[in-house]
């Protein structure tokens, strides 16, 4: 029976280097998430605003997040406008830019579905007790809204997590990329490493996204 | 007694710890309306919900035409297609129009042609005056002219005897009586039935017999609704009754 | 600007489409017939087999599609098993969508009140009719919205496809930009092809989620 990898991760530093890796994708996502949560929510409070202008802005941009493929995005920002403007961008920061525009595009929506779903007439209760806006936003409705939001933004970080996993595609050497590094290194002396590495790879973001979408799924059923 | 459409003897029912009926017996017989009433929590949903075999009892036994009902899905298949039952929330299919939802139990768990199935339903709901309602959805019709429906639905099957879950808990005041109505013609053209209701006026007015139940037992039993409710012989019945009143 | 040089670029692109449609519908065909069934074997509590469905769905839920691909594609063969790079592209995205539709359908069967299922029953229907007459053209009407969405998702994710070197918008884009730089070019097309692709899908799911949430069986 030929090696099929795994052992070539116990080798040398092999595994610390794969773990390395998850660990600069799942710091981009973490850093994207952050942004994507504190622009999210400003984002969507504007959205639940009376202000056609902003509503066609908002609009044209969660169309355009939704549409677009990710990876289609990090190539326009990474090899597109360091051409056109000439600015040297490295691809960290890219890939940063591009998934706090997504996430805050996602976020934002969530931030308005649930401001929207708290009825009129909790605002009218609220101001009918003397309050004044900002009260009635503080002590009252964003309140309501933080128990819907927090599963939903624990989701966001699992879909953060997977999609950075497009980062090696503008040559940043993450899992994937080390994953191969260490496959073609070992390539004369266990040349079906691929099977043991990709698995181990495939059960690595497993056992990330998968303990948090779990505990997205149990708050979002506990508080509902 | 000959006629006994349908009887109950010593049934139990429990939740968990919480015995709902220990030993409940009751008779029904053919052509007879029996009005069940109680306070909330009494059990007499519940009493339907056995009869009807949604829900699991602990002991005791359903006869239906004196034959015992098992518990295994056919027979209660089919003992579900001689007893029709009526929901408080009306529970019509919201994917069928008016027509498909009375058609469907008829033509495919009966098996019936459809052209006779039609012609019955749409006389049906000529009598409850929904028959230009035939090609609506459920989402455009008033509670009231949904629960017609549900009780032309159940009456489509033919069956023996129909029991009516509060069916006008869910209505708006004026619309209570159109429903009430319907069933008011049924027991005249000799109908069986077992009602569930908070509707006292209306349990007076149709009842062959009143049972009033509390805490799954029967305290009070009257084939007389009119000396009833004018003058309830048990303590608790008329506690009940006296908080209807806001005199 | 060179619109002469998008203008020789547009055939390569229009065959990308084709090659990106043609995988993307089968991948979503798979998708769905296995979401459907998976849904299926979850709501009806099957033994041992629920396990499996279960166990399937989160993973396929909870890894990238990239990495499920280098899976498919880089792994497979080195235990003998091998798919083409067409085919891993479909079985990958119908594995992925399947994990997304089961949750869709799953919750769509689950949001049916109870009450419905006993509304049927009281009328006499064994538990096939109920299924097959009651609950499932519901729960699949309240499905479609998020079978649009999943429908946009995995059409987005056919952009990785070009890691497993098929031929579609992404890898056409890359490898003109490798053999004539012409950056700006590419990546214009390759933002147009995506919407050409992808802007009626969204168009036909907004308008669908509204009638259907407006104005569901009536109107």
């Amino acid at each position: 029976m030929q090696s099929l990898g795994i052992d070539v991760l116990f080798k040398g530093t092999n595994f610390l280097r794969l773990l390395g890796g998850l660990w600069v994708a799942v710091r981009i996502s973490l850093i994207s998430v952050a942004i994507s949560i504190a622009l999210g929510i400003v984002v969507g409070m504007l959205m639940t605003a009376k202000s056609r202008v902003l509503k066609v802005i908002f609009r044209v941009y969660l169309e355009i997040v939704r549409i677009m493929p990710q990876m289609v995005l990090l190539f326009v920002v990474y090899f597109g406008t360091t051409r056109v403007f000439g600015w040297n961008l490295n691809a960290e920061t890219a890939a940063i830019f591009v998934f706090s525009f997504w996430g805050t595009a996602e976020m934002g929506d969530l931030v308005r579905g649930a401001l929207q779903s708290i009825p009129a007439i909790q605002h009218e209760s609220a101001q009918a007790l003397g309050m004044n806006p900002l009260q009635v936003y503080g002590y009252v409705i964003l309140p309501q809204t933080v128990r819907r939001l927090i599963p939903l933004s624990i989701n966001l970080i699992t879909r953060m997590v997977k999609t950075t996993s497009l980062v090696m595609m503008i040559g940043i050497v993450e899992v994937l990329k080390v994953a191969q590094q260490i496959i073609e290194a070992n390539r004369r002396t266990a040349p079906n490493a691929a099977f043991g590495v990709f698995a181990v790879v495939f059960l690595l973001y497993f056992l990330i996204c998968w303990p948090i979408s779990r505990l997205a799924g149990y708050l979002e059923k506990r508080w509902s | 007694m000959e006629n006994v459409l349908l009887s109950v003897r010593h049934l139990r029912k429990v939740f968990g710890e919480h015995a709902i009926f220990e030993d409940f017996n009751l008779d029904v017989h053919k052509g007879e309306v029996v009005v069940i009433i109680g306070p909330s929590g009494c059990g007499k949903s519940t009493l339907l919900r056995c009869l009807n075999g949604l829900e699991p009892i602990q002991g005791g036994e359903i006869l239906l035409d004196g034959e015992k009902v098992l518990r295994d899905e056919t027979s209660i298949t089919k003992m579900r297609q001689k007893i029709g039952m009526v929901f408080q929330s009306y529970e019509l299919f919201p994917h069928k129009t008016i027509l498909d939802n009375i058609l469907l139990a008829p033509m495919k768990v009966q098996k019936r042609p459809r052209a006779e199935v039609e012609a019955e339903a749409l006389e049906l709901l000529q009598k409850v005056g929904l028959a230009d309602r035939r090609d609506d959805y459920p989402r455009q019709l008033s509670g009231g002219q949904k629960q017609r429906v549900a009780i032309v639905r159940a009456l489509c099957m033919h069956p023996e005897i129909l029991l009516l879950d509060e069916i006008t808990a869910a209505l708006d005041p004026e619309m209570v009586r159109e429903v009430l109505e319907v069933v008011l013609s049924l027991a005249k053209a000799g109908s069986t039935m077992v009602i569930v209701t908070h509707e006292m006026n209306f349990a007076r007015a149709i009842a062959d017999r009143i049972l009033f139940i509390e805490n799954g037992e029967v305290v009070e039993e009257s084939a007389d609704p009119k000396a009833f409710f004018a003058s309830p012989t048990t303590d608790r019945a008329k506690d009940f009754l006296k908080s209807f009143d806001y005199e | 600007m060179d619109f002469a040089v998008m203008k020789d670029y547009l055939p390569r692109f229009w065959d990308a489409l084709l090659l990106t449609l043609k995988i993307g519908w089968q991948g979503v065909l798979l998708a769905l017939v296995l979401g459907v069934a998976c849904a299926v074997v979850v709501h009806l509590k099957i033994p041992v087999l629920r396990r499996i469905v279960g166990a399937y769905i989160e993973l396929f839920r909870n890894t990238p599609l990239l990495v499920q691909l280098f899976f498919l594609y880089f792994a497979l063969p080195k235990i003998g098993i091998r798919i083409s790079a067409q085919a891993c592209g479909c079985l990958g995205l119908g594995l992925l969508g399947g994990a997304y539709m089961a949750e869709t359908f799953r919750s769509g069967l689950e949001n049916i009140a109870p009450i419905q299922t006993e509304s049927a029953q009281s009328l006499g229907m064994n538990p096939a009719q109920v299924f097959g007459y009651v609950i499932l053209p519901q729960a699949v009407t309240s499905s479609v919205p998020g079978l649009l969405a999943n429908l946009i998702f995995l059409l987005k994710e056919t952009s990785v496809f070009s890691t497993i070197s098929l031929m579609d918008l992404m890898f056409t884009a890359k490898d003109l930009i490798g053999m004539y730089a012409k950056t700006i070019e590419c990546l214009t097309l390759l933002v147009i092809f995506y919407l050409v692709m992808l802007l009626p899908v969204s168009i036909l799911g907004s308008f669908l989620e509204r009638r259907l949430r407006y104005a569901e069986f009536g109107n």
